[in-house]
């Protein structure tokens, strides 16, 4: 499977990623070395294999207490804020 | 008087018990070091000297009271990826700006609960993407080590490459890293450090900037093994605000470095002799081979067989977890905001100008891997493939009760010899990925140098929760390999 500059700019909105015109056919480039080194995982017998989607062996998850732990203080919480403005983030117009 | 930076983390903490000096000294001392060395090695991003002689002067009071902790008074670095309140964090990325973080990560919480004084924050590959750490926002680190006379700059590894650099030119006794795919133990190996990954779990990712959660750890980068167990005592432990980390109660890590490892059975598989490898590494490999037969343990053959597809699958799982954790940085709630015309420009213009280059192909294939139509052929597969590979571990580990491996395929190289072809920069993690695809705990510690006077590194992987035997090796090797060689400082 080859990434084509179409993919490219599909994948790049998909991740909010601006990428000027001119990248894009070196990233395509890029992303097909990576991947064509990537496709010899083909050559692996999964079949019947159970995928392995967590490090940790015969733990589930933990349940806590639906309490709060944290909170009550939106001084902190907007301590980095780009922008904020009586207590709340300021942020670009979403609906028109 | 000897020069307090080139004591280990037990020698310095026994000068203290013993008021040879006092935290504030070897804190002064350790000052006057980076000042002298920082601006030709770059390790440090941050420095903190007042906080760092203000918490010393708090930790020689505690001491006076008869209140002294673990680490009472031990001058650390800490990278930065690890949260610090009211310390900047930013993981070596322009998308966190300024980023300040109002809350302390678990595990640096918990070395300075055990009385550990920080000097600064210690520079990295950005979001800890790298194996060479020149992806950082922030340059470079160059190593301490030269090839012989040459003046050539050498990686000190990524993407702890900050961390190995400082433990290594004498800039702190010990330092916090992390290993996602080998970020601990190819720095430690490349600059003559000894460096643990722990088993998935110990230490808690609160507070930790995420790269990819399923393999991320902590763990530390030391002067000595003995070093590394005792900070790694400190770091560990159960922690409810992660729902990974692990319950179980930790061993006395220390004590397990004292351990004989006579009758032990050391597996060596032949499937990490890959292609290219240099001479010297696999010298080495026999030296270590040799070293633990004469304390007594008995070499065992065992099989990895699928071994060579564990950095591709890497390359698949990674970058999908990735992707999806950095998709917190748009710019609204915390760092550099970058505007556009509207709110989906303002995203793209953000991350495109706060990203760097490596972090945005890796953000691109993680997207790409998990988007509809690609997610089996890829993702899905990754993840079986990743079965495979643990389930090598679990069947070499019926016969063996630790592996020895070289650590990495070569000795440092040049900063800019391996930036321009990212698979060849992937492949420096060969024998380290794998631990993290299985969870597995991994020593990294140095056993010689090669021609040009380079450390090189052996591996000791261990069973999950079995960081006992991995100390109990690690610690026979190092007795039996001796390594005295140190860079010299050639910025004085």
């Amino acid at each position: 499977m080859s990434i084509d500059e179409k993919t490219v700019r599909k994948v790049a909105k998909l991740a909010r990623l601006a990428l000027p015109e001119d990248r894009v056919k070196p990233m395509a480039d890029e992303l097909n070395g990576i991947m064509a080194w990537i496709e010899q995982l083909n050559e692996v017998d999964i079949e019947g294999v159970e995928p392995m989607t967590s490090a940790v062996e015969g733990l589930s998850l933990p349940m806590r207490e639906d309490v709060v732990t944290a909170g009550d203080d939106p001084q902190k919480v907007l301590k980095n804020a780009p922008k904020s403005e009586d207590g709340f983030f300021v942020v670009p117009k979403v609906v028109e | 008087m000897t020069d307090l930076t080139t004591l280990t983390l037990a020698q310095a903490l026994d000068g203290m018990e013993k008021k040879q000096f006092s935290s504030l000294e070897i804190t002064n001392a350790f000052i006057d070091a980076i000042d002298k060395a920082n601006p030709h090695l770059n390790a440090y991003v941050v420095t903190t000297p007042d906080l760092a002689r203000e918490r010393a002067k708090a930790s020689d009071a505690r001491r006076a009271q008869g209140k002294a902790g673990a680490l009472e008074g031990a001058p650390l670095g800490i990278k930065d990826l690890f949260c610090t309140e009211g310390v900047r964090t930013t993981a070596c990325s322009g998308v966190l700006g300024e980023f300040t973080p109002t809350y302390e990560s678990t595990v640096s919480g918990n070395l300075f609960g055990d009385g550990a004084v920080m000097l600064g924050k210690l520079n990295m590959d950005e979001f800890a993407m790298g194996s060479s750490n020149e992806t950082s926002h922030f340059g470079s680190v160059v190593s301490p080590w030269r090839r012989g006379n040459e003046d050539t700059k050498l990686t000190p590894g990524g993407s702890s490459g900050g961390s190995a650099s400082a433990v290594s030119a004498d800039l702190c006794l010990g330092a916090t890293a992390t290993d996602t795919g080998g970020s601990i133990r190819q720095p430690a190996a490349f600059t003559g450090t000894v460096g643990i990954k722990p088993t998935y779990g110990r230490c808690s990712r609160w507070g930790i900037v995420a790269f990819a959660s399923s393999l991320d750890q902590a763990g530390p980068i030391a002067k000595t093994v003995e070093d590394s167990a005792m900070l790694l005592q400190s770091m560990a432990g159960h922690d409810p605000k992660d729902s990974t980390s692990l319950p179980n109660a930790l061993p006395d890590f220390r004590a397990a470095t004292k351990r004989s490892i006579k009758g032990m059975k050391i597996g060596v598989p032949e499937e990490y002799r890959v292609d290219g490898m240099p001479p010297e590494i696999e010298a080495l490999w026999q030296q270590g081979i040799e070293w633990v037969k004469a304390a007594g343990a008995t070499i065992v053959p065992i099989s990895l067989k699928h071994t060579k597809y564990a950095l591709p699958a890497y390359y698949i799982v990674a970058p999908a977890e990735a992707s999806s954790n950095l998709a917190r940085y748009d710019g609204m709630r915390y760092g550099a905001r970058v505007a556009g015309k509207d709110l989906n420009s303002t995203y793209e213009n953000t991350r495109a100008s706060g990203f760097g280059k490596e972090v945005q192909r890796r953000i691109l294939i993680g997207t790409y891997v998990l988007s509809a139509g690609y997610y089996d052929a890829y993702y899905l597969r990754a993840q079986k493939v990743r079965q495979r590979i643990a389930q090598d571990f679990r069947d070499a580990f019926e016969t063996a009760d630790a592996i020895l491996t070289p650590a990495t395929p070569s000795a440092a190289f040049g900063l800019g010899e391996k930036s321009g072809d990212p698979v060849a920069m992937y492949l420096n993690d060969i024998f380290t990925v794998t631990a993290n695809l299985a969870g597995l705990p991994a020593l990294a510690l140095p056993a010689a140098t090669d021609a040009n006077g380079l450390p090189l590194g052996l591996q000791v992987i261990g069973k999950a929760l079995d960081e006992e035997s991995v100390f109990a090796v690690g610690a026979g090797l190092e007795r039996a390999a001796n390594f005295r060689a140190k860079a010299a400082k050639w910025w004085l």
